[in-house]
This record gives structure tokens, C-alpha cells and sequence, in this order.
């Protein structure tokens, strides 16, 4: 008998129980869609914590006191971090102070931001910060100690409502500072907001705000790439080591390897995921085995003419193989239409980002599982013997 | 008619084994030769071994020991898959309960053993529907089972069994199930089969519907009991 009319018998099959068979095909498709959609949520999520990581800057190392540890790191520190003859792998080096608990003033409004900088101006391309409106400030501004800053667009927000700061100045702690550009936003990265934020250069802030005594906060170091960052971690660590003669008292935090935790984090979760609707799917598959098995009982009459009048086992075996997978087939297809619709949505926060191997993986798996849940009914089916099947009430 | 026998059994025995002790001889040696053009009404009580001979001819069963050949061909130890070949090449079934695939046009139905003999569609639907007209049923070519009287449907049924063509048509008490009306129906298009030169193997425990037949074999315990030709015929 040919394919087509044996598709033509089980498509007939399928027809003629349309609630049965429409319900074994809705259970399928929750399961499909549950894949494609719980993996496309998880993929979604690590997309979000990649950009947050990336926003951070790409290819940065980070150097800080060891905790107990009692170094302090000064501007001498970062200049040998940018020698390069002992740091080749080195692009930009920038000394970072923090200041915590300071106070901004303009006109009436006070705001304390979150972060306050002092830093040069390499660091803003290796924290990869864009300009909107006017401008870094220099080497020279460094240089010359000048009172100038570069707000973030949240503190912005605060101080001025929004408006155009640059050429306004604010007093920091009391002292009064130029403004001279404004951040693009980048958003959170996940932990703190990146808006937050006040860089100044680190000689005006020392001066005004935290002094000298404390000496950096941190060193930031950016690798010439992503390849050789393992190897400008390995030089920045041997130079401090040299220069604190200690190992222990400073660490090193190298940008990817927070990149490979929270990837592998973000990977545990999707496939957790993926693992949930997996099972949600097997269920279906096991209704598609149900519903073959009552309907292979059910018909065992019709069985048992088909073979007296002809029908080989191969017939019967392959009729009922094709009905098990073409309500599974059809309960792939609908699912990953529900899934694709459904993944346009946000769901719990995250934008569902549909990873197309789940929807290869979610219809072949439905088809497969078909078949594989369709044999067991299908061969007690084709081994029925025809006197029995036709004596069957 | 003397050419080959459409059926030829030669001391066929069948035997059930029930347990490990108890062994039911439903057949004890039957030996029959039906001829083609045969009209042949095979009557017994229940348990006589009626049905088990029916199965045996049908190609359901096999022999426990004897030989049976249909047209020409030795049905003995053939695998499953062949004899399903053999029914579907060589007989038409008419069974007591119709048995027409429930959900499914007269048309399909009447198709059914062409699909599995591998006919092309359009040759199918065609000889479908002539097998179809044949027995009357030509207006409702498109009708399901459900929507069918009794006697339509086994009219419907021996319009399948005659579609391939088969060189022998086998009923099962065909009127079991019918009022008098329909048994006379569905006898009349046995009764056209056979003038147009069928082989029918008719089984039945009703004598008048066995009067039609143009021979009467008795069985009894798994044994022939009798075997005459009618006299109607005989002319």
C-alpha cells in the first residue's frame, strides 16, 4: 500500500474522533510550546546578563585591595601598570577613586549619587561610557587638577530635571565643580545603576573630596584584547607582586571570568528550564500513547475486517504508527506557533529571546515521540489475529 | 464444471487445545470439493465445527492436519503476512454483523480490499461504485454505515466482497442479523451472483435460507453429515 494512502487511512483515523484526537494534539502542543517559550525565556535572561557584563567594558581587569589586605595602591602603581615593556598586553590603565557619601548641590536641589569617580579620562573607553552631550574631561584637566565633572544622566535627572547641564556647575561636598559632559544612558548592569553615576578627575576629587592618605580605591586595566587578557592578568600580577612584595595582600578580577560564572548560571537556569518543559512534553507524549491504546482497543473490529479482507501486519502497524504521528506532528506544529507567539510577550521581566535549535529540537522530539509512543499501540494492533479482532464486542 | 475446484479439502481435521489436558476436535476429517459456479449452504447446530470449517476456508485458520487448497494454491503453513494476500486476492467475506468500517463512505468501504491489493484510486472508485450498483446500491454510494438500514449495509458488504473480484464469496450467516424483508433482499443479489457464475460458500442454521442453495452440506461434530444437491438444481 502506498504512503499516501496509508496517510490518507490514518488522516481519516485522526478525523473521525475529533474531540479525542483534539485534546491528545492540545496536550502536545502545550508541550512544545512550554519548550520553545521556557527556553527562549532562559535564553532571553542570559542575553540580558551578557549585555549588563559587556556594558561593563569588554576586556577589564580589576585591580583591589585583597580583603584584610594592606596595600595602597597609588598613582606611581598605575603608571607601572602602563609601562610597556612589562605590560605589553596593557591598552589603558586607569587609577580609580571612589568617593563615598558625597553630596551634590545645584540651586536648591541635593543628590548623593551612588557612585563618585575620580579617574582619568581612559577610563571612560574601557567602561565603555559615551558622551551625550559635551565632552570628556582631558589629560590636562588631570593634570592641572581642574574641578570639572562628567555626570551620569540619573544624577541628571536629579539635579537638573533633565535639563542640559554643561557650562552649570555643582558643588560637590562644598566645592564647587564645573560641569562638562553627560553620559549616554547604558542602563543597569544588573546589580547597580550605571546612570548613577559622577567621574571627575581623580587629582580634583583627591583634592576636594577624599584626600590623599587612602591613596586608589582600585586600578582599572584594559587588555589589548579579549585573547591576551589571561596574559595582561599574569603581568599586572607579577608587577604588583614585585612592587607590594606580597602576592596575597592585592587580587586581580579578570572581566570574563564574571562573564563564564554568570553564563554558566544563566545556562544552569535555561536548561532547568528546557528540563521542566521537557517533562511537560513527555506527558503529552504519553497522552498520544493513551489515546493510541484506547483507540487500538476500541477498534480492534475494524482490525479485524481490514486484515480479513487483506490488510498485512505492515498496513495495520503503519496505519496506526501514522496516527500516532500525525497528531503528534500536528501538536508540534501548533506548538511552535503558540511557542513563537507566545515569545513575543515579556514573560517575568525578561524579553524571550527564541533560540532556534529549541524549535528544531521541540517539532522533532514531538515527532519522534509519536512514533515512539505510537509503536507499542500500533504493533498490538498489526498482531492482532483476525478471528479474535472479529469476534470482538 | 468439472475444471479445478475453487475448493478442495481433503481429511481436514483442526483441533483446539484448551489446556495442557482437554483438546477440542472441532474438525475430525473433512473432505469437500466445491467446484466454481458452486452455490453451497453449509448448515450445522452451533458446535457442529461450522464455524471453525468457515475460518479454515476463509484463510483465518489453518488446518491442524489434512490439506486444504483454494484455487489451486495450498493453503497450509503460508506466514501470516501471505494469507492476508491470499483473503485478499481470492475471497470476498460477508460476515453476520456486516462488519463495515464504522465512519466511512459505502464508497470507501467497497474500496478497502483494493487499497490493500495496491489498485490505483481511480480504478478503485470506479469498480467500487459498479460493485456498488450491482447490488443496488448505487444512490448511496456516499452514505455511512450509521446512516444504512440492515440490509442495505450487508448489501454494501457483499458489494465489497465481490469488488476484487475473488474466485470464491464467503457469508457467514449474511441474514443473521436481517428481518425478513432484508434476508430476501440480500438473497436475491446472492442468488444473481451465482447466476452470473460466483463460487458463494454460504454458512447458515436457517433452512429456508439454505433452500436457495444449490447444494446443502449437514455437519455434525466436526464431521459431513450430509451432502445434497437440491433438486431445483439438479435440473
Amino acid at each position: 500500500m502506498s504512503a499516501r494512502e496509508i496517510f490518507r487511512i490514518a488522516l481519516g483515523g485522526v478525523a473521525a474522533n475529533k474531540l479525542r484526537s483534539g485534546l491528545t494534539i492540545l496536550g502536545m502542543t502545550i508541550g512544545v510550546s512550554a519548550v520553545i517559550i521556557l527556553v527562549a525565556v532562559g535564553n532571553g535572561s542570559r542575553n540580558e546578563v551578557q549585555a549588563s557584563i559587556n556594558s561593563l567594558g569588554s576586556n577589564v581587569l580589576l585591580v583591589q585591595r585583597a580583603f584584610g589586605g594592606d596595600v595602597t595602591f597609588t598613582q606611581r602603581d598605575a603608571d607601572a601598570l602602563a609601562d610597556e615593556f612589562n605590560a605589553p598586553d596593557v591598552k589603558r590603565v586607569s587609577p580609580v577613586v571612589n568617593a563615598t557619601g558625597t553630596t551634590f548641590l545645584a540651586g536648591q536641589e541635593s543628590y548623593e549619587p551612588s557612585s563618585v569617580v575620580g579617574t582619568v579620562p581612559a577610563y571612560a573607553q574601557t567602561r565603555s561610557y559615551e558622551l551625550q552631550s559635551g565632552a570628556m574631561f582631558t589629560a590636562e584637566d588631570v593634570s592641572r587638577h581642574r574641578r570639572v565633572v562628567v555626570l551620569g544622566p540619573t544624577v541628571v535627572q536629579s539635579l537638573f530635571s533633565g535639563a542640559d547641564p554643561v557650562g552649570e556647575s555643582v558643588r560637590i561636598n562644598g566645592t564647587s565643580f564645573q560641569v562638562v559632559g553627560v553620559t549616554a544612558s547604558k542602563g543597569s548592569n544588573g546589580t547597580q545603576d550605571q546612570d548613577d553615576v559622577a567621574l571627575a578627575p581623580v587629582t580634583a576629587v583627591q583634592d576636594a573630596i577624599t584626600g590623599y592618605a587612602s591613596g586608589l580605591s582600585s586600578i582599572t586595566v584594559e587588555a589589548r584584547s579579549g585573547d591576551v587578557l589571561d596574559a595582561a592578568q599574569a603581568e599586572v600580577t607579577s608587577i604588583l607582586t614585585t612592587r607590594k612584595q606580597s602576592a596575597d595582600s592585592f587580587q586581580v578580577i579578570n572581566q570574563s571570568s564574571i562573564r563564564e560564572v554568570a553564563t554558566a548560571s544563566t545556562d544552569v537556569f535555561t536548561t532547568l528550564l528546557g528540563a521542566v518543559a521537557a517533562i511537560s512534553m513527555l506527558v503529552g507524549g504519553i497522552g498520544v500513547m493513551n489515546i493510541m491504546l484506547v483507540s487500538v482497543t476500541e477498534r480492534t473490529r475494524e482490525i479485524g475486517i481490514r486484515k480479513a479482507i487483506g490488510a498485512r501486519r505492515a498496513d495495520i502497524l503503519a496505519q496506526f504508527l501514522t496516527e500516532a504521528v500525525v497528531i503528534s506532528a500536528f501538536g508540534g506544529v501548533t506548538g511552535v506557533v503558540v511557542g513563537i507567539v507566545g515569545s513575543q510577550f515579556e514573560i517575568a521581566g525578561v524579553e524571550p529571546a527564541i533560540a532556534a535549535y529549541s524549535v528544531a529540537l521541540a517539532f522533532g522530539a514531538s515527532v519522534l515521540s509519536g512514533l515512539f509512543f505510537g509503536t507499542y499501540p500500533a504493533g498490538r494492533a498489526a498482531r492482532m489475529r483476525p478471528i479474535e479482532a472479529l469476534r470482538f464486542e | 464444471m468439472s475444471e479445478r475446484p475453487v475448493i478442495h479439502l481433503r481429511d481436514v481435521t483442526r483441533e483446539y487445545r484448551v489446556t495442557e489436558e482437554v483438546v477440542v476436535h472441532a474438525l475430525r476429517g473433512v473432505s469437500l470439493r466445491i467446484d466454481q459456479g458452486d452455490y453451497v449452504a453449509v448448515m450445522g447446530s452451533s458446535g457442529s465445527g461450522k464455524s471453525t470449517l468457515m475460518h479454515i476456508l476463509g484463510c483465518l485458520d489453518s488446518p491442524t492436519a489434512g490439506r486444504y487448497e483454494l484455487d489451486g494454491v495450498d493453503v497450509r503453513d503460508i506466514p501470516e503476512d501471505d494469507l492476508a494476500d491470499l483473503r485478499n486476492r481470492k475471497i470476498g467475506f460477508v460476515f453476520q454483523a456486516f462488519n463495515l468500517v464504522p465512519r466511512t463512505t459505502a464508497l470507501a468501504n467497497v474500496e478497502l480490499p483494493l487499497t490493500y491489493a495496491g489498485v490505483p484510486r481511480a480504478t478503485r472508485r470506479a469498480r467500487a461504485a459498479a460493485a456498488l450498483r450491482t447490488v443496488g446500491m448505487g444512490e448511496r454510494l456516499h452514505h455511512q454505515p450509521s446512516e444504512l438500514s440492515g440490509g442495505q449495509q450487508q448489501r454494501v458488504a457483499v458489494a465489497r466482497a465481490l469488488v476484487t473480484n475473488p474466485p470464491l464469496i464467503l457469508a457467514d450467516e449474511p441474514t443473521g442479523n436481517l428481518d425478513s424483508h432484508s434476508t430476501a433482499e440480500v438473497l436475491d443479489v446472492f442468488e444473481r451472483l451465482h447466476n452470473a457464475g460466483r463460487t458463494i460458500v454460504l454458512i447458515t442454521h436457517e433452512e429456508d435460507v439454505a433452500a436457495r442453495a444449490q447444494r446443502t452440506i449437514r455437519l455434525a461434530d466436526g464431521l459431513v453429515l450430509s451432502d445434497t444437491a437440491q433438486q431445483a438444481f439438479a435440473a
